[in-house]
Parts: structure tokens; C-alpha cells; sequence
């Protein structure tokens, strides 16, 4: 991977929340991410795990902490009115909850055209024209456009959204977990339209989800995450053979077994809720595999012979 | 969906009968036979008859005539008290919304500094102070009713600002600005018609009220609770002098309240 390639790299990104007594909670903690020209990676984790605020870090929805944020070797972290609005013309965000990301008066059409018309890019009549061909273009009728957004299926509403989103022509497009409240035959229709899109324009993507599976079957690279902490990065041609952190495995188990059901269970019932702070790994209280020095020592990022990189003192 | 496609009907009924009041009120003139303000000493304290259809006051004054031309009075002053308050309510509220943090904090203070004075009097005080008129009455109780539509405001807006369309929105370029016209604006509308169309008929109580106790409207213009304070010395012998204002207030009080609670239903989609 060339230096220059790089579209985003976030540098030590850690955001905390305070809750209502007062006490943090760490969502994000130091996390190191890069993504690179026309690459798709995929942010992986259980829920609560702080992959949606990191989400919401890098579409600059929240702010962060700590830490920087380099895209297209300019420094954004922190940015504000004009050069934030400029930024949102190459980041686009693809919601988990479709009918939620539309105003409920506001008409599918006005919709489409809003960011054309926002950025000044076209006049209304162009902008129109535009917002057809981008319904054409997710597969569906011109029709549409005069409907208000609670006569969509969510599967429909996910179509516009990622048409609104590729119309712009962005050199980021973030889906945070966006197929996740969809039926399993949509989710399929919906990935394979990604998959089909990112073909023709060729887009970077984070890919933000809780299932392992899917995240292998359309990333260049995956990133673990767990308690707010990146615990393994690595290519997802070969997920089986390249998984060494005792969490990946447990997902993967997760995913390809359902007779050692109860077995899985177990590690799952010490979870802990993120406010205390871990001493040493933070895995380590649910790790099968955990010895002295994960409860004592936090672990060093290890990178693999064959570049993938892992926060474990075992592997 | 038949119960909805009924209460709809019903909704568009009430809402033409109101209109009708409405169109009543400003074309009062072609149907009132007299001058409201004209005297008939002939005819002083009459009851109902075929040239005086509600009889006459105390200075011979046609009250069918006065009674329609009082309707323009009072709904004018109710449709301008309403204007005035919701334009401001909605401005207050919006930049308390928006802007939270200490702004939020010392707008909404100054709201609960108004709230806790008894709507009413404090009103009273008010026009007591600047002295009794029109412009004074209207001014009173817009400063009393303000705070409630500054503070539903508020509360609507923060309640979509954060959603997930407005994030949304921003990312599509949406200046502040266009965020509030076109997206938290149209989305807190009807929430704030249909309170507005639940106060009509308490606000149209609220002039009248000011207006009987001689701090409103004042004779000889017509106004339906002016009209009662006058008439209330003559309750024994001529009840008609209170019995036909009173029943002007009723009927237009009810029917705007009525607007008011079919339109909650119709227009409020949390609770269809």
C-alpha cells in the first residue's frame, strides 16, 4: 500500500461520552485506520462496540477527542462551516435505518435533489433530470419522485438513499451497518447494487457491520473492533487462516457453528459495560485464552508476516 | 380507515363552518339591517321584534346589527392576537432550540418568569397599566401567550434536530438556514396548527373577557363581551341585552374548539 494512495487515515481517533452521572465511557480508544484509493474496509463488531460513532467521526456527525484525521493529505479534524460543507461533497453516509434518513414532508424527488442543489452543482430543471437518471440507475421508475418517503418499502428508501449519496459522486461512501434493518432478500439486492456501483465509479467505502461474513464477502480489508478499541486488522481473502485474535475466532465461531451454542455463550456472560476501565487487555475478561499478563499489561499492535496487525499477547 | 376517512369529513364540515363565520364577519355589513352605532330612542330596551330581530339596548342600538359587526371585532382581534403570538413563539422557540447551551437556558428562564403569573391577570395588569383600547389588549395578552408557543417550539425542535434526517441533510450541504425552512419547519407545523386552532376559542374567551370587564374593546364599538358588560345592568328586565351576545360567544367558541380537536386528530400524525 503507497503512502500517496491514501485517501483517509485516522491517527489515534478516540472520542469519550460523559453519561448522565457524570462518569466517561470510552467509545472510541486510539484508533488507527487507513483506507485507501478505490478500497472497500470493513469495521467489525458487536453492538456497542463504537463502530457507529466512528462512523459518525468520520462523516464528521461527531466530534472527536483525540487524535486526527487526514483526507487526501489535508488535515479535517475539526472542521467548520464552508470547508466542512465542502467535505460532505466527497464523504457520503448511508444510514442503518432507512425511513429515519428521510423528512417525512419532503418528497423523494426534493430529496435527490437537494445535495445538486445545495452545492450548487446544477439548477432545479438539471437537477431534476439528474435525480431521475439516479433512480434509473438504483432500478427504480421515475415515478418515484412525486411520492412521499412513507409509500417506500425500506428497501426502496435504502435505493434512493444510495442514489442520492453516488449522484455526488463522493470519494467516500460510509454504510453504517446499512443493510442491517432490511429483509434478508433486500439486504442481498442492496449489496449486490453496492457491489454493482462501486464497479462503474470505483469509490472508497467503509463498510460498517456486525456481521463477519458479509464484511468478507465484499471488503479488501477488515478492522475488529471491540470496546472501542481496533484488536486486529487484516485482508479478507483468507479471514479463517488469517484470524488469530481469540475475538475474531469467537465471531467466526459465532458464524459457522450452531451446535456449540451454549459453549459460545459462556466468555459472553462477564461483558463488561465500558465505563470501568480494563487493566491490561481489554478483551482479556472475555477471553478463553486469557493469562497472567492480559489482565496486567495492555498489548502492543503485532504486525504478521503477512501484514495484518493484532492487539494480543498470545497470538 | 373508514373511522380516519370520517373524522376527515367531519374535519372538513366544521372547518367550512368556521370559514363560513369568517366570511360572515367581513361581509357583516350587506347583513346587518342597521347601523350599529346608530340610536333609536323610540325603540330603548325592546325586545325582539320584526324590525329589531334581537331587540335593542338601552340607547335603542339594533343588537342583531351590533352582534354581526361585533363578530368582525372579534375575530379580527383573535386572527391578529393569533398571528402575532405564533410568529413570535415560533421565532423564540426555534433560536432556543437551535442554539441550546446558555441562550437556550435564559430564553426559557424569562418563558417560566411569564408562566407564573396567572394568564389572566397578569394580562389585566398589563392593560392597566397601558390603559384600556384595542392595541393595548392585543399587546397584553400576546406578551401572556407567547411563552407556550416559544416552549412547544423548543421542544419540537429538539426533538427532530438531532434526527437522523437532519444529519442526513447536512451531509447533503443544507445550510442552517434551509435546515430550518425546509426541513425542522415543515416537520413542527402541524404540531403547532393544530395548538393554534385549540387556542382560538380560549383566546376569543380571553378578549371578550378583557372586554367585559371594560379594559378591551371599548362602546361604542361592538364587541360581543363589551356588549355583555353593558347589557349586565339590565339582566332582570331585557335579557336579550346578554342572552344573544352570550349566545355569539357560545356558538363561535364552541365551533373553533371543536376545529381545534378535530384537527389534532386529523392533522397530528401521533395520534391517528
Amino acid at each position: 500500500m503507497m503512502d500517496d494512495n491514501i485517501i483517509l487515515e485516522l491517527k489515534g481517533v478516540s472520542k469519550r461520552f460523559k453519561d448522565h452521572e457524570g462518569k466517561y465511557f470510552q467509545a472510541v480508544n486510539n484508533v488507527n485506520i487507513q483506507l485507501a484509493k478505490g478500497e472497500c474496509i470493513g469495521i467489525v463488531g458487536e453492538s456497542g462496540c463504537g463502530k457507529s460513532t466512528l462512523a459518525r467521526i468520520v462523516s464528521h456527525l461527531t466530534d472527536l477527542d483525540e487524535g486526527r484525521m487526514i483526507f487526501n493529505g489535508k488535515d479535517v479534524t475539526g472542521l467548520q462551516g464552508e470547508l466542512l460543507r465542502r467535505y460532505y461533497k466527497s464523504v457520503q453516509m448511508i444510514f442503518q435505518d432507512p425511513i429515519g434518513t428521510f423528512s417525512p414532508r419532503m418528497k423523494i424527488g426534493t430529496y435527490l435533489m437537494e445535495p445538486f442543489r445545495n452545492f450548487k452543482i446544477m439548477d432545479k430543471g438539471r437537477a431534476g433530470k439528474y435525480a431521475e437518471e439516479l433512480l434509473g440507475m438504483v432500478g427504480l421508475s421515475k415515478d418515484y419522485m412525486r411520492k412521499y418517503p412513507n409509500e417506500l418499502s425500506g428497501g426502496q428508501l435504502q435505493r434512493v438513499v444510495i442514489a442520492r449519496a453516488m449522484g455526488l459522486k463522493p470519494d467516500i461512501i460510509i454504510c453504517d451497518e446499512c443493510t442491517s434493518a432490511l429483509d434478508v432478500s433486500i439486504q442481498q439486492q442492496i449489496i449486490q447494487l453496492l457491489l454493482e456501483l462501486k464497479e462503474k465509479t470505483n469509490f472508497s467505502s467503509i463498510f460498517i457491520t456486525h456481521d463477519l461474513a458479509l464484511a468478507e464477502s465484499i471488503c479488501d480489508r477488515i478492522y475488529v473492533m471491540y470496546l472501542g478499541e481496533i484488536i486486529e486488522m487484516f485482508e479478507s481473502q483468507n479471514i479463517i487462516r488469517d484470524a488469530k485474535h481469540p475475538y475474531t475466532k469467537m465471531l467466526l465461531d459465532s458464524v459457522f457453528s450452531v451446535k456449540k451454542f451454549e459453549n459460545q455463550m459462556r466468555p459472553t456472560a462477564t461483558k463488561i459495560n465500558g465505563v470501568e476501565k480494563v487493566k491490561g487487555c481489554v478483551f482479556s475478561p472475555r477471553c478463553p485464552e486469557a493469562c497472567e499478563i492480559c489482565r496486567e499489561k495492555a498489548p502492543e499492535v503485532k504486525v504478521m508476516h503477512n501484514g495484518s496487525k493484532v492487539l494480543c499477547h498470545i497470538c | 380507515m373508514s373511522n380516519r376517512k370520517r373524522k376527515k369529513a367531519f374535519f372538513s364540515f366544521i372547518l367550512s363552518v368556521a370559514g363560513l363565520l369568517i366570511l360572515l364577519a367581513i361581509v357583516a355589513p350587506a347583513f346587518a339591517p342597521k347601523d350599529p352605532l346608530a340610536t333609536d330612542f323610540a325603540h330603548v330596551l325592546k325586545g325582539p321584534s320584526s324590525k329589531y330581530p334581537f331587540g335593542t339596548d338601552q340607547v335603542g342600538r339594533c343588537i342583531y346589527s351590533r352582534i354581526l359587526y361585533g363578530a368582525r371585532v372579534s375575530l379580527g382581534m383573535t386572527f391578529l392576537l393569533l398571528m402575532l403570538i405564533f410568529t413570535l413563539g415560533l421565532a423564540i422557540g426555534m433560536v432556543a432550540g437551535m442554539s441550546g447551551g446558555i441562550i437556550d437556558t435564559m430564553i426559557m428562564r424569562i418563558t417560566d418568569t411569564v408562566l407564573s403569573f396567572p394568564d389572566t391577570v397578569f394580562a389585566i395588569a398589563i392593560v392597566g397599566i397601558l390603559g384600556p383600547g384595542i392595541r393595548n389588549t392585543i399587546f397584553a395578552l400576546s406578551v401572556v401567550w407567547w411563552t407556550k408557543y416559544a416552549r412547544l417550539t423548543r421542544v419540537l425542535v429538539m426533538g427532530i434536530k438531532n434526527s437522523e434526517y437532519i444529519h442526513a441533510a447536512k451531509m447533503a450541504g443544507a445550510g442552517k438556514l434551509k435546515l430550518i425552512t425546509h426541513y425542522i419547519f415543515p416537520n413542527i407545523l402541524s404540531s403547532l396548527i393544530v395548538q393554534l386552532a385549540l387556542d382560538i376559542g380560549g383566546m376569543m374567551l380571553a378578549i371578550a373577557g378583557l372586554s367585559f370587564l371594560g379594559l378591551g374593546v371599548q362602546s361604542p364599538t361592538p364587541e360581543w363581551g363589551n356588549m355583555l358588560n353593558e347589557g349586565r345592568a339590565y339582566m332582570q328586565t331585557a335579557p336579550w341585552l346578554l342572552i344573544y351576545p352570550g349566545l355569539a360567544i357560545f356558538t363561535v367558541v364552541a365551533i373553533f374548539n371543536v376545529l381545534g380537536d378535530t384537527a389534532r386528530d386529523v392533522l397530528d400524525p401521533k395520534h391517528v
